[in-house]
């Protein structure tokens, strides 16, 4: 059989071409591998699908051993999150011109170009900076690139870390940061913000995150940022995208370099699959050279009034000066860019607005009756954005006993402590069903 | 037959056809998304609070509504439909010309099985028992790839390509600091025509990087690489075939060299496509190797991502995987944390979930003879293109033309002869319908060109792509200023570069274009 995959398979085709390049086989053509090298029997695999509809049936088979958070009420966040993906979005981003095609260039590809440029310049407007990159892979690697850039910009190697990160992403950091680079971090305040902080001018940079891995929202960011400018240093700040409709975005409050996941821009939570980075500064030649991503900017062509794309400053990337580039650059997360450039143009200002009240209030509320169902809410006094820590006589027992309610009631943090994630998805009535099932559970 | 008013139309049949296919870009003349936002008009709503307001903090409050487009939905579809027909993608173009990195078909059913909420829906920190489904995918697909590679375990949490590069980069560090080590291992040995994310990688983990430049015949130097191993080299990290096509049959060699040397061998598979079934890392004596399931297991490239990465490693390097892994006890699958020598995380969760389940169901409907045949296409398509190509006068391939799945081709004749740059001869042939590419920097291949044809095209398509550069050398010769004036059926008109590397012009957003351009 010609496999359906492989149109040059057919006997005759072939036949036609190894005439035509005068080989007798395509054995021959694999004359340059040595044969100590040569497998010499077939790979050991299960057998194929032979048929779309066997591979459909086999699939379809493993996959529905899942059970997925539509069939269930779930509360699971910490870092992968449930909001609501607009149809546009799925429709834009399953479109097979984009789906099917290479990073190309700007002439062939310019609808490519245009939508990362209109990308970039929204969140651009969301983050107010002038300068947002191609998406990096996800929002640890945007932290640690962003890190890495306020190391070389001020040529110093330490840097103040705020407690309140998660330790998947912690785990992340240290990998990538610490042969070189110097991490203190800073003890998470009683409030759940970040607590007491000291530098001098040995550090190149403060690192936050706003809403943190407790789902409070850090208040101090100023005091932060003068603090960090006061001794030379940057205040690189991670904030998630999807608060800035309501919560003042990093530069704001004097960051010098924002960073973060857009997964909750249109993404789906793909089982952690949905992730991006963002990395943003200013308009500033020496901070834009240490991004390592691609830069898109708009250019004028040879006819007047027309808008043209292409790469800003190549010379920083890997791409033009392999190891002498800033980090690397790669295939990355380009069409979750683009898609949730669609989410933030359908949502637009009073969108992002009204969503960001949604899960202010939402939040809120969900705290006021877990708590009034016995549990212990910890920071009840800071402003939350999406998640909260509450404290449980046993975090498992408790996961368990909801579970058997047809209820994923979050994450679990440590033996007493869940994190509980509240989005624009769940109803009023969905929180007052967790917290009937929390005080049946803990009475 | 005639038409209106007299004119006369062509007889049916309408043969014989044009020598080339026409084609022109969609052009739609789309204004930036900004420029047509209009105060007031919403693409979607959102649900109410239906509980109490939270008064925000002064401090914390957004001060002003972010300045993000106004449109009603039809007009953002509409938008986006318009920019994605500006748009080439291997659905409907012939995509042969990026060589590297390995387009090929992404099979629509396997769209439908990420897209399906059984794989859309599920969060990642879910308990075990509830994803099995796609645990078992993980699982199946780590076993597949490590029988394709030879490798005893593999991780399938990097994000990408480059991603996998660097973890493998980290395990090395990992792994020679656990024997002490660590310090005195301080460089990695590459090559020039291995993909710059292994240089880059490296030096981001802290290495010193020596480059092995290309011999008379096109392999990397052994020589050169004789003198540099010692005591300092962490590792060897290389492409094979490398970028430009050519398989070193001396693999095992260097391999040895730098083991000899009490370093660590780690190959970069992203040019594997034209080697499945064929020849496997594990067999030269790699300790590490890498695939780009976006590449050799088709998931599609997206505009650059998401991509997926694979990472293999030998027995010893196994207890540095990233974690969690993926276990399975004879009846449940589970994630293991408790890994003490582990790199850790490398990205958040477990890996890009939509295209590990795409890679394993576009093996699973090919099994070993069709991997095989993958292979085998690529390389004969590659060399009945090189064949084409080669006819072409002013067209040339350094270093013979000992081949597997693709080429760096050089216009230097055609350059010498017209004028006419490689990047000129792609813009032009763009004009066709074709994507087209030069290579990375530095062009130590003068006016060099790239094509990797890979298995999915047929012999029809790559005569119509090799038929498109023999029209476009052919013009560049008759009328070369008429090709540097290319594109001519492209959504726009070429464009003025020289703003793009100017700090005071340059406009990497709206807002920056808006502020330096249009004040």
């Amino acid at each position: 059989m010609t496999h359906p995959y492989i149109p040059n398979a057919e006997p005759g085709v072939r036949a036609e071409m190894l005439a035509a390049i005068g080989a007798a086989s395509v054995e021959d053509l694999y004359a340059v591998i040595p044969a100590g090298l040569r497998l010499d029997r077939p790979l050991d695999l299960p057998e194929p699908m032979a048929s779309e509809h066997e591979l459909v049936a086999h699939m379809r088979g493993l996959l529905a051993r899942n059970t997925d958070t539509t069939e269930v009420l779930s509360f699971l966040g910490h870092g992968c999150y449930p909001h609501h993906v607009p149809a546009v979005c799925d429709e834009v981003n399953g479109r097979g011109e984009f789906l099917t095609a290479y990073a190309g260039e700007p002439y062939e590809d310019h609808g490519r170009f245009q939508a990362m440029f209109e990308y970039v310049s929204m969140m651009a407007e969301l983050l107010e900076m002038d300068v947002v990159n191609v998406p990096t892979y996800d929002g640890y690697q945007a932290a640690g690139t962003a890190i890495r850039m306020a190391v070389r910009y001020t040529g110093r190697s330490k840097v103040l870390l705020s407690g309140a990160v998660s330790a998947d992403k912690m785990s992340k950091l240290r990998d990538f940061l610490d042969h070189d680079v110097e991490l203190v971090i800073a003890p998470v305040g009683a409030g759940g913000e970040i607590g007491d902080v000291e530098i001098d001018e040995t550090f190149a940079a403060i690192y936050l995150e706003t809403p943190n891995v407790y789902g409070v929202v850090e208040t101090r960011g100023r005091e932060l940022a003068d603090l960090a400018h006061g001794v030379g240093a940057l205040l690189v700040v991670s904030a998630d995208p999807i608060s800035l409709g309501v919560l003042a975005p990093p530069a704001a409050y004097g960051a010098d370099i924002a960073c973060g996941d857009i997964q909750s821009l249109g993404m789906h939570q793909s089982y952690g699959g949905g992730h991006a980075g963002y990395i943003a500064t200013r308009d500033e030649e020496r901070l834009v050279a240490e991004i390592p991503s691609r830069l898109f900017g708009i250019a004028p062509t040879a006819v007047p009034g027309e808008y043209g794309f292409g790469d800003v400053f190549y010379d920083r990337t890997s791409f033009a000066h392999r190891e002498e580039g800033k980090e690397w650059v790669g295939t990355a997360a380009a069409l979750w860019g683009i898609t949730a450039g669609v989410y933030l143009a359908l949502m637009g200002p009073e969108g992002m607005r009204e969503l960001g009240e949604t899960v202010l209030a939402r939040t809120r509320y969900a705290m006021d009756r877990v708590a009034d169902a016995g549990a212990r809410v910890l920071h009840p006094d800071a402003v939350h954005f999406r998640e909260f820590a509450i404290e449980v006589p046993s975090s498992d027992g408790l996961l368990a006993a909801l579970r058997e309610r047809g209820i994923f009631g979050g994450v679990r943090l440590d033996d007493r402590t869940l994190l509980v994630c509240v989005t624009e998805r769940h109803s009023k009535d969905d929180i007052d069903r967790l917290a009937a099932a929390v005080q049946e559970e803990l009475a | 037959m005639s038409g209106h008013a007299g004119e006369s139309f062509a007889e049916l049949p309408v043969a014989p056809k044009p020598p080339l296919r026409r084609f022109h870009q969609a052009r739609w003349d789309e204004p930036i998304i900004f420029e047509q936002s209009r105060p007031g008009r919403r693409g979607i709503a959102v649900p109410a609070a239906g509980v109490p307001a939270v008064e925000l903090p002064a401090s914390v409050r957004r001060a002003e509504p972010p300045k993000l487009p106004e449109m009603s939905q039809l007009h953002v579809l509409r938008h986006y439909v318009r920019l994605s027909q500006e748009n080439l993608g291997v659905d409907q173009a012939i995509a042969v010309g990026q060589g590297t990195c390995t387009m090929k078909y992404s099979p629509k059913v396997n769209d439908r099985f990420v897209n399906d909420p059984k794989v859309a829906e599920l969060h990642p920190l879910q308990p075990d028992d509830t994803v099995q489904g796609v645990l078992e995918v993980y699982w199946r697909l780590e076993k597949i790839l490590a029988e394709i590679s030879g490798m005893h375990r593999v991780s399938l949490q990097p994000a990408s390509g480059s991603a996998a590069i660097y973890a493998n980069i980290a395990m090395i560090r990992a792994y020679h600091a656990s024997r002490g080590e660590g310090r005195q291992r301080d460089q990695v040995i590459t090559t020039m025509f291995s993909h710059p994310s292994n240089a880059a990688c490296a030096k981001t983990a802290g290495y010193e990087v020596i480059t092995l430049m290309p011999d008379e015949n096109g392999y990397p130097d052994i020589e050169a690489l004789r003198a540099a191993v010692g005591p300092r080299t962490a590792a060897l990290m290389i492409t094979n075939p490398e970028d430009t096509g050519i398989f070193n049959p001396r693999i095992e060699e260097f391999v040895s060299l730098v083991h000899g040397a009490g370093g660590l061998a780690c190959y970069d598979q992203a040019n594997a496509n034209g080697i499945l079934g064929i020849t496997r890392a594990a067999d030269a004596g790699f300790d590490l190797c890498h695939f780009n399931l976006h590449k050799t297991f088709s998931t599609p490239h997206a505009c650059g991502g998401p991509a997926g990465g694979a990472s293999g490693v030998s027995e010893r390097l196994a207890p540095f995987l990233p974690g969690p892994t993926v276990e399975f006890d004879g009846s449940r699958y589970h994630l293991d944390a408790d890994r003490p020598q582990s790199v850790g995380k490398m990205r958040p969760f477990l890996g890009v979930t939509p295209n590990v389940v795409r890679a394993y169901a576009w093996v699973m409907a090919l099994g070993a003879e069709g991997l095989r045949e993958v292979a085998e296409t690529a390389v004969l398509n590659n060399n009945y293109l090189m064949h084409k190509i080669l006819s072409i006068p002013g067209a040339s391939a350094p270093w013979g033309e000992k081949r597997l799945e693709q080429v760096r081709y050089s216009w230097q004749g055609l350059f010498e002869e017209t004028g006419v740059h490689s990047e000129e001869i792609g813009v032009r042939a763009a004009d066709f319908g074709v994507h087209y590419w030069t290579s990375h920097h530095p062009y130590l291949v003068p006016e060099p060109f790239t094509l990797e044809p890979t298995e999915s095209y047929s012999k029809e398509d790559l005569d119509e792509y090799a038929a498109i550069l023999a029209h476009v050398a052919d013009e560049a010769r008759r009328d070369p200023e008429h090709v540097k004036g290319a594109p001519y059926n492209q959504t726009v008109h070429k464009i003025d570069q020289t703003s793009l590397d100017d700090p005071k012009q340059w406009s990497p957003t709206w807002r920056a274009y808006t502020r330096k351009h249009l004040a």
